[in-house]
Formats: structure tokens, C-alpha cells, sequence
């Protein structure tokens, strides 16, 4: 609905004029104020300043009681870049010079000709006070409202009425409203009033918001018009509890009071700010979020959302709000406060209803559209890779020595790690130690458990996987690869080692790697100062790992090879110095891991998913899960339920590397805060999503296998990310073509390796898995198969 | 199990066994014999009301009596070892009426008495001698664990009864050092309390502690620790029993290679279970061979049995007690009739327990499976079956290709 359509803009004229008749009974000292204020404002403006009208300044300054810096913000904002809708600035420019018709009845309250405006300046409550509200508008919230005699804004000296008074006056004034019901003219007022909540289905829609919420704002014209009147005329200021005021049939006059002060703006008030009362019960305020409110009607559950006017210069408001409501949550206030705005009154029953829900108040949403704010985030790229190899291969102290040539690592911690390294006669694994923190992984020299570390090049936010390479602890190093966009593949070039890795878990992790659908590898010759920096063992290494990825079906393109040295720091950061190396001439590490960063569609428009590899308390007792997220999106205040065990959460804050965020999306390395989950119902290897789309828990998958050794009836450990169950192959129901995937043969007694079998795997306990997520199969240490979810 | 005694009449074929259950794993033993249709004589509890003719105010009394009753079912709880019959009263008494329903709670050191209406036939005699021998190696203690899961186990003889489940949130490395550390201690003292629990160390017992990586390494160190830092010579005389070997996995199943590993094997070389255990694995191999030699499932053993083909020499059947424990009488002589027939063509029958790592993997193949003396073809009726089974067991890894990508 354009503001342009409406139909009674001749009433709004209408109006406007009757409101005009005060403007020029200007006091001389208000004379003087605004011919300095216009200049003023004029050399603010600089160049600007032809675009907009001494009128308009004038009125800017006015509303704004003087205040230079307002007015020019808000004579920029409307005039010289205004937001694409010329109806506010039309309803508000007429106004003080048209002549009034004197018909209304609200003209009445402003018989006594004050000097001041009665309509609700724009912008009125920008000047509210952080702390020493002034009663009056802290009043606005009670109900009824107490009316004040004193100006509002403060200029006043009328004398403030007790709340008794202005009761006593309300109810006097009720009777007179009921026998002026009789009068016609007040009729016709109504039948207008009608008319124009018609056409003005939003503001009907906020009105009958307001009624239903039974409780009312502070910043919402309606009320504080009567607060106006109540200035000039103390006893007269009766006008009554606002969340009546609409229904009451015999409040006509003040109904249509409170209406026509919209008319003129059909896209509601501008940057009515809540009142510090307001921002305390619901939200803190920021700068940042009252720029984006401007336009909204402050209602209780609203008041922390970003309705932006400019929604109605967008091509169709109906598609987003579909799309809104298809993927954001049903608690998201953007979204219940767009359906208003459609004037879906059902919809915004469901809205309200919803908001009812939850008896203790979550973390606030602030409704953003995720994917949106995505789309226009111009951040940097993210990536995550997983360092992977053979055990020994120099997988942590590559990465601890690229954290360190990056100066994310101390030289002192390494040469305290060394010191304590040297005591235990290890000194090679100081670099190491910056990965393998555990005293248990520092004592052996292992690396046990994945470690997550970041870092940034001028490109890419990295985050790194630090996957462990002893056989024993394949599992954490599938639940590496699984959080994982590419991968790094260290190999041991030292003579013996490399041939030893290649039959070990160089070959298991890369069969891994290609079943998790890790695509791209940088392999990490390692160790090459061992030999020499010898070009040809660094071919035929080369060759001999290349044709194997190859066969794997990994692409040639998307594999490089870098000779390196962890230990000393050669062609990792910094190009090598050695004489030896000079033969090579390729990108160093870091470069080759910025080239490799896949740009991978990210799955957003999918249901949340996200697989917890990591569950700790924060400082503040927060339980904080970390993962990635594997689709969808996720903002602070959303809903979440836990998998398997079907607790719900509400989300209480994000952790994007190391800064907070808002929100999250798919493939993206997030710590995020719980509220109000206990942390026992968490547990390493769970599926967090939101409430509304949860996934199922189940025991029994049929899936599609790539056997790696014989299959046959047998128990397994089924493994997705950290996720680790027991269980069996219960049966086989057939052996597939590999090619075509038609069924060759009927429940085969035992699948042979490198053929391809519908199994039916029955696990010990329910997990959360569904269809088309990637698995393996593990049995006696070994991954003996691979597969899809069907 | 002590026999109390044997009774044959000369006319029927009936005989009467007593018996005298002595600790809770007789049960097991009682459960495999007492099967439905027997007759089972043994102390009872009941509730009798009776009805006083003179006042008709009914008077409900507890009386302990004697009552034979026809078996209907048998229930065994593994964890407790008790065992639950229930069936229909076969004899009157004073107390009880023929036909009325009871379950009778077999208890340790009660007799009862088991007829075989139908006889006793091989297989339960097999297991009646086994319940008879009198070989009483202590359970021992198992702990199959990963890190933040343990799985408490007794192994006996027979059967592996898992007790205790020990999950625990052990942090991962985001958090400090010091916090993964105090989170494995804590886990630690978790499974130690439950181990103690589950098993009386107070006799020397031997105690097996698996897992991946170094956590049972630990484990051990951790009680040894406790043991000299509380003195505790139980404690220490346990973690110096203890015998550390590498699991894969911390479920139950890794239990099966623990068993198998050297380090058992030369400890408990004679135990059923390791026996089992190596059956069941030169099958698997045999069947990854995939050459004929080793079927599994009823319906193809079956024939393979009938055929002659599990004879003198390399034939063995494999077969699950928990078969002959069915209700169905027809299903239970088949299945003895099938260790008869193997029996008698000179081959190798083995009766596996059901409540073993072995058995369980035994279970996984339909209870029942065969190494044949020669290859056999064709026992699945599936007729389209012979093209796939020519696929060559080498990896061809144009071909792996193709399938990743299709799965992937």
C-alpha cells in the first residue's frame, strides 16, 4: 500500500489547515529563535541548503524547539536524501499555512489560542532523556494515563494536575463527550474517522494492537496529543485510559482526535524513541537501532524491532513477507509487525499468540533477515580447513609455526613451550604445544583432539582444524573433516616416514577427506630440510600423492603441492632463504590456502542444522555449544531445540571467531550462548535446530555405502562429525551398480570392497540424522565404508 | 549347579533332573535348560485366599508349598541373573487348583526339578553337563572405555553381562588445560565408584581395561593413584591386576577384539568366550573370501547341513543357544536335529552363547552359520545372484571413482 493511494487526502488537508491557524501567533522571543535558528541551520547545511525551504526549516527548528543539530539532521534525512516517499514530507508542509476550517471538534482544546502546535512533532521524543524523565512522559505508559498540565518537552510553567484531578476531569469530560455524541457534526467526525481508519489499515492495525496488548506507549501519537491539549486546558485534559479509547463509543471527539493527527503521516510517526522505561523493560537502545526505528509505532513487543519505512518503496511487501515468514521465526518481531502491516489481523493474532508462549522472557530477537544481511555484509570471506596426515607427519607444529610467522602467537609462549619442552626432552614439539594443549597430548607428543584456532589474511578469516593423526583418533579427525571447506594434507617427506604414511593414515585420511566431500587439498610436503630441499624427492612425491588423489576422483586443479618446512618456517609465511629451496618458485602456504578457499554455495534457505563438536561454559556460566553450521541461519533469540535430547534453548548470543555477532549462516565456525538449557541435556556430537523445523531422532538408516572392506552383517560405529554411535549392519538390501545405482543383486550375503550397497544400519541408540548427510562406517579402527543417508 | 538327583523311570522317558542352583550364574545355566513345555518342580510363594464359611470374610494368606508347573515362559534378567518361569499348575495341591496360572522365581540355593515330557536331547544334555562342570573361574571384570564413556562388563564363562554405562562430558579443548583435566578426573572417579560397585574386587579377579589411545593407560595410573593416596590395598591390588589393552572404540562391541587381543589370550587362553571368539572370526574371514565356503542363515545352512557339506575336517556349525531356547518345539528339535546330523557327519557343532560379543555377532547373522568342507553355490534362492558375485575382490579404483562421485 502506497502512501500516495489514500483517498482522503483531502481530508488530511482538511485537517492541516485547521492546525494552521495557531502557526502564525508566533511569540516574538519564538520570532527571534527561529530567524537565528534558520540561518543557522542554512550554514549547517552548507550546500545543501537550496533543496530545502525556509518553511521547512522553520518547521524543522520548531518541532525540534530550537535544537540546530536536530533540525539539520532531520531536514537532511526528509528532504536532501529523503527516503523514497514523499507523503510525510507532503502531509507536513502544508500544515502551518493553511487556515482552519474550525469544523473539528479537536479544534476546541486550542480555543484558548496557545503558541503551541498541537500536533505531535516529528521527532518529539528524540530530545527524551536518558535518566530524569520527566514524569509526564513516563506516564504514558500507566493506565490510564496521568495528564499532566505541565508543557510538554519542559518549556511549560502550567501547573501539573495530580492524578486525581485529571481522573475526576476525565470522567467530567466523558459526560460532556456523551451529549455531544448527539450533536451531528461529531457524527460526521466518525463516520470520517472511519473512513480514514479505512484506508489507514495500518494504523488501525497498530490501534487494534494496542488494544489488544491492553496497555499503552509512550511514544505513539495518540496519546500524546490529549497530553497537548491537557497543557492548555488542565481541566480539560480528560481525556481517558488509551487502551479503552477506541472501543469506548462515547469517546468520539477524542477518537477522532487521535486520528487525524495520523492522517497526514500515512506511514506513522517518525523516531518516536521509547522512553528510558521502555529501553529498560525491552531493550537497550543503541544509536544504531533508533536510526533504523524511526519509523515504528513503539509497541510493547515491538519496540526492539527495525520496521524501516522505506519497506513500502520495495516492489511488493507481500513476497516479503512470505518469504519472512517462511524462514525467520515465528517470534521474530519484524515479522509479526510486517504481518500488521499487510493488515493480516489473523496473522497478527498468531503473532501476538506466539509472543505469549514462553513464560519467562528469551533473549530478545531483533528479527533480522539473515540472509539479507548476508548478502549485503560485504565481510570477508571464511573458511575453514583441516590439517590432516599421517601421525608425526608435523600436522601441529606446522600450524603452531603459521601462527606464530603471523605473529598470533607470542615468541615467548613458543620459548616458554620450549623450555618446558626441553624438560622433557621434546624440544622439537614446542611448536606443537601452541595445538596440543592437553597435558595428556603434551606428555605423549600426540595430538589427541582436534584444536580450533583462527586467523586472518588480508582476504579470508581462517579457521584452523587441527586434526590428530594417530589411528586411535580417527574419529576426532572425522569430526575435523566434517567442519571443514578444504583441507591441508601434511606429508612427511623424510625418508621412511613418507612411505610409512602413505599406508597409514595419509591413505585413510584422504579416502575420509573424499567421503566427507572435502573437495580441494593443498598437500604440505613437509620435512623437506630433512633431505635436503631435494626437487626430486619432492617430485615424486608430488606425482606418486597426485595420481593417487586423482583416483580418488579429487581434481587436478584442485590439489597443490607445497614444499615446505614446519619446523624452521620455510615457504610458509615468508618464501624460504635456503640456498637449496630456490628451485621453487610456487605460492607459499599462506597463499596457497587463500587460493584454495572454496566458494561453495552455502545452503541458507535450508532448516537450521548444526552439529555441537564443542560444548563449554563460558565466564558467565553461560552454556556455549561451538560447531559449524551446516545450513540454514541463526540469530540471537532464536529458538532452538536440542537433538537427541529434545530440549529447547533460546539463543543468547553468537560468536563469530572472536567477535560477537547478531546472526550466523551456513558454513560458518560459531560459538553460540544458551539460555535456559541445562547443560547436561548437551552433549558433544547433538544437532541444535530451531524449534519449528527440527530434525528427527531415529536408530534405524537405510543407507547408500561405498564399502571400503567387506560388508556383512556386523557392528559398527557409525560416525558423523562428532557424532559417535554403536551399532550394526543389519542387513544388506542390495547391491548397487556403481554407476547407474540400479540394483544388481538382492541382499548379497557380504559386500566386497570398491562395490557400492543399500545397507540397513540399526543403531544402539537414537541419534539425529536425516536424510542426505554423509556418514562413515568404522569397524575395528578401520573405515570400511561411506555413504549417503537415504 | 550341584545335581541333586537323577531319576530314570524304566517305563518313560521322563527323567527327572534335580538341581541345585549355587550362585547367580547357575541361573543362566538353568535358563538355557528349562525350555517351554518342561514341567518344573520347585518351591513356591502364593497367595491363597481362602474364605471362612463360617463369617464369608475372605482371608488372604501367603503359603509357601511345592507346585509343578507346565512351562509357558521363561524370563532372565542378565543384569540380577534372575530367572522367571511362568506356566500352568501341573499338579494339584491344597493350596492351588490344577490350571491356575504361577510364576515361579527360581532362587539360589533351592532345588528344582526339571522333566522333559519330550525327552532330553542332545543339546540339552550338552548344556546340562556344561551347567554341571564345575569350573569356577571368577567373572572378570571388563571396562571397554573412550573418552567420557566407559562400559562396565563381567565376562564369565558364558556370558558378558554389561552393568554399568558410564557417560560422562569430559571438555574438549577450547577450554583451558586444567578444565579437560579435572573433567577426565572426574570421569575417572565416575567409572571407579561404578566399577567397584559392579564387581567385588575384595577377591583377586582379574580386570581388563580397553580403549582407544591412552585412556585406559590412565585409567589404571588414576587407580593405582587413589590406591596409594588413600592407602587402599584393594585398590592398588586391582590396578596392579589390571591389564591395559588397546579397543578401538569404547562400546561394547570393541569387547570382541579385546578378547581375541594376545594379551587375553594368553591369560584366559581356555575360556569359552575366547574359543568363541576365534570361531566366529575365521568365519568372518572365510566369508570375506566370499568363496562359497561360509554361509550364514537358516534357510542356506540348512541345506548346506543336509547336503553333507559341514563334515569331518575343516566343516563347522556355528549356531546360537538362544535357537533352542524357542518356544516352538518344532523349531527347537530342528535345530538339535541339525547339530545331530552335523554331529554324526563327523563335523564340528558349536553351541555359542548368545550373551556373548561372539554370539551377538553371531546373532547379527540370523543365530546360525556354517563353514562348509567344500564350496557350495546357490544356497541363497536369490537366482539372479551369480553375476555380482564374480565382482573381483581387488579395489578398482576407476571404478571407486565413478561411485564417489555418485555418492558423494
Amino acid at each position: 500500500m502506497a502512501p500516495q493511494d489514500y483517498d482522503d487526502d483531502d481530508f488530511v488537508d482538511q485537517y492541516d489547515e485547521d492546525l494552521g491557524e495557531e502557526e502564525d501567533e508566533l511569540s516574538p522571543e519564538d520570532k527571534i529563535a527561529m530567524q537565528k535558528g534558520t540561518e543557522e541551520v542554512r550554514k549547517a547545511l552548507g550546500e545543501e541548503a537550496s533543496k530545502v525551504t525556509v518553511a521547512q526549516i522553520q518547521e524543522a527548528l520548531w518541532h525540534y524547539y530550537y535544537d540546530i543539530d536536530k533540525s539539520v539532521a532531520y531536514l537532511t534525512r526528509t528532504f536532501i536524501a529523503p527516503p523514497p516517499k514523499p507523503a510525510p514530507k507532503a502531509a507536513q508542509k502544508p500544515a502551518p499555512k493553511k487556515a482552519p476550517e474550525g469544523k473539528n471538534g479537536a479544534l476546541s482544546f486550542f480555543a484558548s489560542g496557545a503558541s503551541f502546535k498541537p500536533r505531535i512533532p516529528p521527532n518529539f521524543f528524540d530530545d527524551m532523556p536518558w535518566l530524569n524523565i520527566p514524569r509526564d512522559r513516563e506516564t504514558t505508559f500507566i493506565e490510564p494515563p496521568r495528564l499532566c498540565g505541565g508543557l510538554l518537552g519542559g518549556t511549560g510553567s502550567a501547573p501539573k494536575v495530580s492524578k486525581l484531578q485529571a481522573l475526576a476531569a476525565m470522567r467530567k469530560r466523558k459526560i460532556e463527550e456523551k451529549k455531544a455524541q448527539e450533536n451531528p457534526d461529531s457524527l460526521e467526525g466518525e463516520v470520517t474517522k472511519l473512513a480514514l481508519s479505512d484506508a489507514n489499515q495500518e494504523n488501525t492495525g497498530t490501534k487494534s494492537k494496542i488494544q489488544r496488548r491492553n496497555s499503552s506507549t509512550d511514544s505513539s501519537p495518540p496519546q500524546e496529543q490529549p497530553q497537548k491539549q491537557g497543557q492548555n486546558i488542565p481541566t480539560a485534559s480528560t481525556d481517558n485510559s488509551l487502551g479503552e479509547r477506541v472501543t469506548l463509543p462515547t469517546a468520539t471527539e477524542s477518537k477522532t482526535d487521535h486520528i487525524i493527527p495520523q492522517a497526514p503521516k500515512p506511514v506513522m510517526s517518525r523516531s518516536h524513541a521509547p522512553s528510558a522505561f521502555a529501553q529498560a523493560l525491552f531493550e537497550s537502545d543503541s544509536e544504531a537501532d533508533q536510526r533504523h526505528r524511526r519509523d515504528v509505532f513503539a509497541m510493547p513487543y515491538t519496540q526492539s524491532s527495525l520496521f524501516v519505512a522505506s519497506v513500502f518503496s520495495e516492489p511488493s511487501p507481500d513476497d516479503i513477507v512470505l518469504a519472512a515468514r517462511a524462514k525467520a521465526t515465528p517470534k521474530t518481531p519484524k515479522k509479526s509487525q510486517k504481518n500488521e502491516e499487510t493488515s493480516k489481523d489473523g496473522a497478527l493474532a498468531g503473532g501476538v499468540a506466539n509472543l505469549k508462549v514462553t513464560d519467562s522472557p528469551p533473549p530478545k530477537s531483533k528479527g533480522i533477515d539473515v540472509i539479507k544481511e548476508f548478502e549485503q555484509s560485504a565481510s570477508k570471506k571464511h573458511a575453514s580447513f583441516v590439517v590432516v596426515g599421517h601421525v608425526d607427519a608435523g600436522k601441529s607444529t606446522l600450524m603452531g609455526r603459521l601462527l606464530l610467522e603471523l605473529k598470533l602467537v607470542q615468541e615467548r609462549t613458543v620459548d616458554k613451550y620450549r623450555r618446558q619442552a626441553e624438560k622433557m626432552g621434546k624440544t622439537s614439539f614446542a611448536l606443537a604445544w601452541v595445538f596440543d594443549q592437553r597435558s595428556e597430548e603434551r606428555d605423549r607428543g600426540v595430538t589427541i583432539d582436534i584444536a580450533t584456532n583462527h586467523f586472518e589474511t588480508d582476504s579470508t578469516n581462517f579457521t584452523i582444524l587441527d586434526a590428530p593423526g594417530h589411528r586411535d583418533f580417527v574419529p576426532n579427525m572425522i569430526a575435523g573433516a566434517s567442519q571443514a571447506d578444504f583441507a591441508v594434507l601434511v606429508i612427511d617427506a623424510s625418508t621412511g616416514a613418507y612411505e610409512k604414511g602413505l599406508k597409514g593414515q595419509t591413505k585413510e585420511h584422504v579416502l575420509l577427506l573424499r567421503s566427507l566431500g572435502v573437495q580441494r587439498i593443498v598437500v604440505a610436503v613437509n620435512k623437506l630440510e630433512a633431505v635436503g630441499w631435494s626437487q626430486e624427492r619432492f617430485q615424486e612425491i608430488s606425482e606418486e600423492i597426485s595420481g593417487f588423489l586423482t583416483g580418488l576422483g579429487f581434481q587436478e586443479k584442485s590439489i597443490k603441492f607445497i614444499p615446505i618446512s614446519g619446523l624452521n618456517g620455510d615457504n610458509i609465511v615468508k618464501r624460504s632463504e635456503d640456498e637449496a629451496c630456490s628451485w621453487y618458485t610456487g605460492p607459499t602456504l599462506i597463499e596457497g590456502l587463500e587460493a584454495s578457499v572454496p566458494s561453495t554455495v552455502r545452503s541458507l534457505q535450508k532448516p537450521f542444522r548444526m552439529a555441537i563438536s564443542e560444548i563449554f561454559r563460558s565466564q558467565q556460566g553461560t552454556t556455549t555449544l561451538a560447531g559449524r553450521i551446516d545450513s540454514g541461519t541463526i540469530q540471537v533469540g532464536d529458538a532452538l531445540l536440542v537433538q537427541p535430547s529434545g530440549e529447547s534453548a533460546h539463543v543468547r548470543s553468537i560468536m563469530l571467531d572472536t567477535e560477537t555477532r547478531d546472526w550466523a549462516v551456513a558454513g560458518q565456525n560459531v560459538s553460540i550462548g544458551l539460555a535456559g538449557i541445562d547443560p547436561v541435556h548437551v552433549k558433544v556430537g547433538d544437532i541444535v535446530c530451531h524449534t519449528k523445523d527440527p530434525i528427527n531422532v531415529g536408530d534405524t538408516f537405510t543407507m547408500k555405502a561405498m564399502a571400503f572392506a567387506h560388508l556383512m552383517p556386523m557392528p559398527v560405529d557409525l560416525h558423523r562429525g562428532r557424532l559417535h554411535a554403536a551399532g550394526q549392519i543389519q542387513s544388506i538390501a542390495a547391491l548397487l551398480d556403481k554407476a547407474t545405482g540400479e540394483v544388481i543383486k538382492k541382499k548379497p550375503k557380504v559386500v566386497q570392497p570398491g562395490s557400492v550397497a543399500r545397507v540397513l544400519i540399526k543403531l544402539d541408540t537414537k541419534v539425529p540424522l536425516e536424510a542426505g548427510q554423509r556418514v562413515v562406517i568404522r569397524t575395528g579402527g578401520e573405515t570400511i565404508a561411506a555413504g549417503l543417508l537415504e | 549347579m550341584k545335581l541333586v538327583s537323577r531319576h530314570i523311570p524304566k517305563e518313560l522317558e521322563d527323567e527327572q533332573v534335580s538341581l541345585l542352583p549355587e550362585d547367580p550364574e547357575d541361573m543362566w545355566h538353568a535358563y538355557n535348560l528349562i525350555v517351554p513345555g518342561d514341567l518344573v518342580h520347585a518351591h513356591a510363594v502364593r497367595k491363597v485366599v481362602n474364605i471362612n464359611p463360617g463369617t464369608g470374610v475372605p482371608n488372604a494368606e501367603r503359603v509357601h508349598t511345592n507346585l509343578v508347573i507346565r512351562v509357558k515362559s521363561t524370563f532372565f534378567d542378565p543384569a540380577v541373573a534372575s530367572l522367571r518361569i511362568s506356566g500352568v499348575v501341573a499338579a494339584e495341591n491344597e493350596h492351588v487348583a490344577m490350571g491356575a496360572h504361577h510364576t515361579l522365581d527360581i532362587e539360589v540355593n533351592r532345588s528344582f526339578t526339571i522333566i522333559k515330557p519330550d525327552g532330553w536331547d542332545s543339546v540339552a544334555k550338552n548344556a546340562l553337563a556344561e551347567a554341571l562342570s564345575d569350573d569356577k573361574n571368577g567373572a572378570m571384570a571388563a571396562v571397554v572405555m573412550q573418552e567420557g564413556l566407559a562400559n562396565i562388563c563381567l565376562i564369565t564363562q558364558f556370558r558378558t553381562v554389561v552393568k554399568t554405562r558410564v557417560e560422562s562430558v569430559v571438555p574438549k579443548k577450547r577450554d583451558t588445560a586444567a578444565d579437560q583435566d579435572a573433567g577426565m578426573r572426574k570421569f575417572f572417579e565416575k567409572t571407579l565408584s561404578s566399577l567397584l560397585r559392579a564387581a567385588d574386587f575384595s577377591e583377586s579377579r582379574p580386570l581388563l581395561l580397553a580403549s582407544p589411545g591412552f585412556v585406559a593407560q590412565d585409567f589404571k595410573d588414576y587407580i593405582a593413584k587413589q590406591g596409594r593416596d588413600k592407602s587402599d590395598k584393594v585398590l592398588t591390588a586391582v590396578a596392579k591386576q589390571a591389564t591395559v589393552v588397546h579397543a578401538n572404540s569404547g562400546h561394547v562391541h570393541s569387547l570382541n577384539e579385546v578378547l581375541k587381543s594376545p594379551e587375553v589370550l594368553a591369560k584366559m587362553r581356555n575360556m569359552k568366550y575366547a574359543k568363541e571368539a576365534q570361531y566366529i572370526d575365521s568365519f568372518f574371514e572365510l566369508l570375506k573370501l566370499d568363496d562359497g565356503r561360509a554361509w550364514y542363515g537358516t534357510k542356506a545352512v540348512e541345506k548346506a547341513v543336509a547336503d553333507g557339506a559341514v563334515g569331518p575336517g575343516s566343516g563347522v556349525l556355528l549356531i546360537n543357544n538362544s535357537l533352542f531356547r524357542s518356544e516352538d518345539l518344532a523349531t527347537r528339535k530342528k535345530y538339535v536335529a541339525l547339530v545331530d546330523k552335523v554331529m554324526r557327519d563327523g563335523g564340528d557343532a558349536r553351541i555359542l552363547s548368545s550373551d556373548h560379543e561372539s554370539g551377538q555377532r553371531l546373532k547379527m547373522l540370523g543365530d546360525i552359520a556354517a563353514i562348509l568342507n567344500y564350496p557350495m553355490h546357490d544356497l541363497d534362492e536369490d537366482e539372479e545372484a551369480e553375476a555380482a558375485e564374480q565382482t573381483p575382490p581387488r579395489r578398482d579404483e576407476d571404478d571407486q571413482v565413478d561411485m564417489l562421485d555418485d555418492v558423494i
